[in-house]
């Protein structure tokens, strides 16, 4: 084993409940480098969801909150509110974050609370089963959409964008280097960050998205559409828009915003 | 067992005027809660109202979150984030908070969770009050867990009970309802408060199935809503390790019900007849007792907000009591959940009768006829907001009585 998931993973809480080739192994490892790689491992808690891609956090050997389905948000901003000084990331999946916890991502988003999300997408409800979710592409044929699905997409990381977050990064499981640093930078801003990771589900999106469940497959599927986007460049229709979408370091964050206003208000702290 | 009440603080304590919420609120900065997240909702708005300015001036934090499933959610969080927290809400709040209980229960997380009832079900009765969520405050979430419930019945008592709440779900790291209603939150009494801050001390090890440190403490806590053993990792998948979780969960609760439970009586020395009531009923039911001894009411008793005691008073001097010939008194339960059934079976042991009334459709009363098999347990049963007067408990009672005899 890589020495640094050594050091990090609960090594008897595993194998993981993860299928062979799934992206939340890439998405673990780019999590655990950034955290490495800032130094902030004893001040950092993991909060998810509920989902496989919720379980991410549940091998790290560190402060982990494994909430309900959908809030993990709205735990991780009571956390933070407690400990502003401190750092939390958030695990959440198409289904947990855009669908059920649709509402806290408004909020959270709106607020610019100093938050990371790492919203992993891969297009599917994976834990359930292969069922649709808010992010499976139109014409899927999921458990639950037989026909084909009908509804329009929802774009993670658009969404968080028109919502009033403040860095927004998408990158696809075929790019972990970038991922990490995106990670990083996400935690080192001062405001709500999301980064939306495109990721494979060899068992559930590889058949009802992909039409190929090898995850092989998939990765190069990833890399061959998707396009790292540069400000002002004309975007390649039809493909997966990857990079840094927004990282706007003028709006106030949350806590931040909240002490100002009642600093004179506090007669002891 | 007496009533465990708050200590008098060293700093000492001063009477004043309050509304039963705002005693409710003051009673949590006393206890140490530094974390208030909630969601207006008639009739708890003033806790929220109160606390968002309150909160601010002891240094602690207030956040008007989007909805009560995020505000329990959120003081889940923060009390992981090492504050002690509350959030107060009312029927369709309570409602959208119980999947959050089940996970404070699993997690082993004490937070405080105040629940002032209006009618329901739905959106009910947003203004008057009502004791209808008596079960759901037990059973709400979904799966075997146990929960510990209050039921103030004064103003003094929101802030007593408020702060025995933090006390009791830090020590059995479990969340706490005080389970209050609409007259208890709105009427206004004179209380005694104190000053300054109690210490509650955390963590009782040995209450607790999965001991976890405060996040950021180096503990590398696994806070798992799965069943999990000790060290937070999943066992929801091994059926006898499961199922080991479960009992150790309920029993911490169950098996110390003797320092949790909070039981009163009155008059019960030789009385054949008993009201059992808890929260606001029990003022009713207090009053008809004293009525039945003719014993004189008290200048607040007779100058109380509620309307009929007066008229009571009136056709009392007027006439004969009526009621002399009932041997009757009064078991009020502080703490019903969890059930305090020894306690009950005890004190109404020498009882024919056991009234139970209550503003619901008869709930708690399936309790109280499921413990005391020997005698003739009633439901005295309001429905439609109004509390029940002494007048008609009274009456109640003296023609089932009679009927009987
Ligand atoms: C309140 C609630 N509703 C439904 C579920 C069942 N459920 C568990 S995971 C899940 C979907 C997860 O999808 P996603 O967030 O995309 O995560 P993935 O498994 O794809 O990583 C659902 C519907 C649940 N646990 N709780
Ligand atoms: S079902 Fe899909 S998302 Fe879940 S572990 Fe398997 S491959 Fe990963
Ligand atoms: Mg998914």
């Amino acid at each position: 084993m890589n020495r640094l998931m050594e050091r990090y993973l609960r090594l008897d809480a595993l194998p993981t409940l993860f299928c062979a080739g799934c992206g939340n192994g890439i998405i673990q490892y780019a999590a655990i480098s950034a955290i490495e790689n800032l130094g902030i491992r004893k001040d950092t808690a993991l909060v998810s969801g509920i989902g496989c891609s919720s379980w991410i956090p549940c091998y790290l050997n560190m402060d982990v909150m494994h909430t309900t389905h959908g809030r993990a948000l709205a735990f991780a901003q009571g956390l933070k509110l407690a400990r502003p000084g401190k750092k939390v990331i958030v695990f959440t999946g198409d289904g947990d974050c855009l669908a059920i916890g649709g509402n806290h991502l408004l909020h959270a988003c709106k607020r610019n609370i100093d938050i990371t999300v790492i919203l992993v997408n891969n297009h599917i409800y994976g834990m359930t089963g292969g069922q649709k979710s808010p992010a499976t592409p139109e014409n899927a044929v999921t458990k639950t959409s037989p026909f084909g699905a009908y509804d329009e997409p929802m774009q993670g990381a658009e969404i968080a964008m028109s919502l009033g977050a403040t860095y927004v990064a998408r990158w696809t499981a075929a790019h972990p280097v970038q991922l990490q640093k995106s990670i990083e930078a996400g935690i080192k801003h001062k405001g709500f960050s999301l980064i939306e990771v495109i990721s494979q589900c060899p068992t559930q999106s590889g058949k009802s998205v992909y039409g190929n469940k090898d995850p092989a497959f998939i990765i190069n599927y990833l890399k061959q559409n998707s396009f790292i986007y540069k400000e002002g460049m004309e975007e390649p229709s039809g493909r997966i828009k990857c990079g840094i979408l927004l990282h706007d370091n003028d709006k106030p964050e949350y806590i931040e915003r909240m002490e100002n206003k009642t600093e004179q208000y506090r007669k002891r702290l | 067992m007496e009533p465990q009440l708050a200590e008098p603080s060293p700093k000492g304590s001063r009477k004043v005027i309050l509304q039963g919420n705002e005693a409710c609120a003051k009673a949590a900065i006393y206890a140490g809660c530094r974390f208030f997240a909630g969601y207006p909702i008639t009739p708890s708005t003033e806790i929220i109202e109160f606390l968002s300015s309150e909160m601010i001036s002891v240094g602690g934090t207030f956040i008007q979150m989007e909805d009560e499933i995020a505000s329990a959610c959120a003081i889940v969080g923060a009390r992981w984030g090492g504050k002690k927290a509350m959030t107060a809400t009312s029927g369709p709040g309570f409602t959208l908070m119980q999947e959050t209980i089940g996970y404070a229960a699993v997690t082993e997380t004490p937070v405080v969770i105040v629940n002032v009832q209006r009618g329901g079900p739905s959106t009910g009765q947003p203004t008057m009050s009502s004791q209808q969520d008596i079960y759901q405050v037990k059973y709400g979430s979904h799966g075997d867990y146990e929960i510990i419930a209050m039921t103030p019945s004064s103003v003094q008592e929101m802030y007593d009970f408020t702060i025995r709440a933090f006390e009791l779900s830090e020590k059995f790291r479990t969340p706490v309802i005080l389970l209050a209603d609409e007259v208890v939150g709105h009427m206004r009494e004179k209380v005694t408060i104190y000053e300054g801050e109690k210490a509650i001390r955390g963590g009782h090890r040995n209450y607790v199935v999965s001991p976890q440190e405060d996040f950021y403490t180096g503990g590398n806590c696994l806070v798992e809503g799965q069943l999990h053993d000790e060290e937070g990792m999943r066992i929801g998948h091994l059926p006898s390790k499961s199922g080991e979780f479960i009992r150790s969960i309920c029993g911490k609760i169950q098996n110390h019900i003797d320092e949790i439970q909070d039981v009163q009586s009155y008059f019960m020395e030789d009385a054949d007849i008993a009201i059992l009531a808890y929260g606001s009923v029990s003022r009713s039911a207090l009053n008809a007792v004293k009525q039945a001894k003719g014993i004189k009411l008290s200048a607040d008793e007779k100058e109380g907000k509620l309307r009929f005691l007066k008229k009571l008073v009136r056709k009392k001097s007027a006439e004969e009591n009526p009621y002399s010939h009932l041997n009757v008194g009064l078991i009020k339960v502080n703490t019903v959940w969890p059930f305090p059934e020894k306690q009950i079976r005890r004190l109404a042991a020498k009882c024919r009768y056991v009234f139970v009334p209550e503003m619901n459709n008869g709930k708690y009363c399936r309790e109280i006829e499921r413990c005391l098999k020997e005698c003739k347990v009633i439901s005295l049963p309001k429905i439609g907001g109004e509390m029940h007067s002494p007048a008609e408990l009274l009456e109640s009672i003296a023609k089932e009585v009679k009927e009987d005899e």
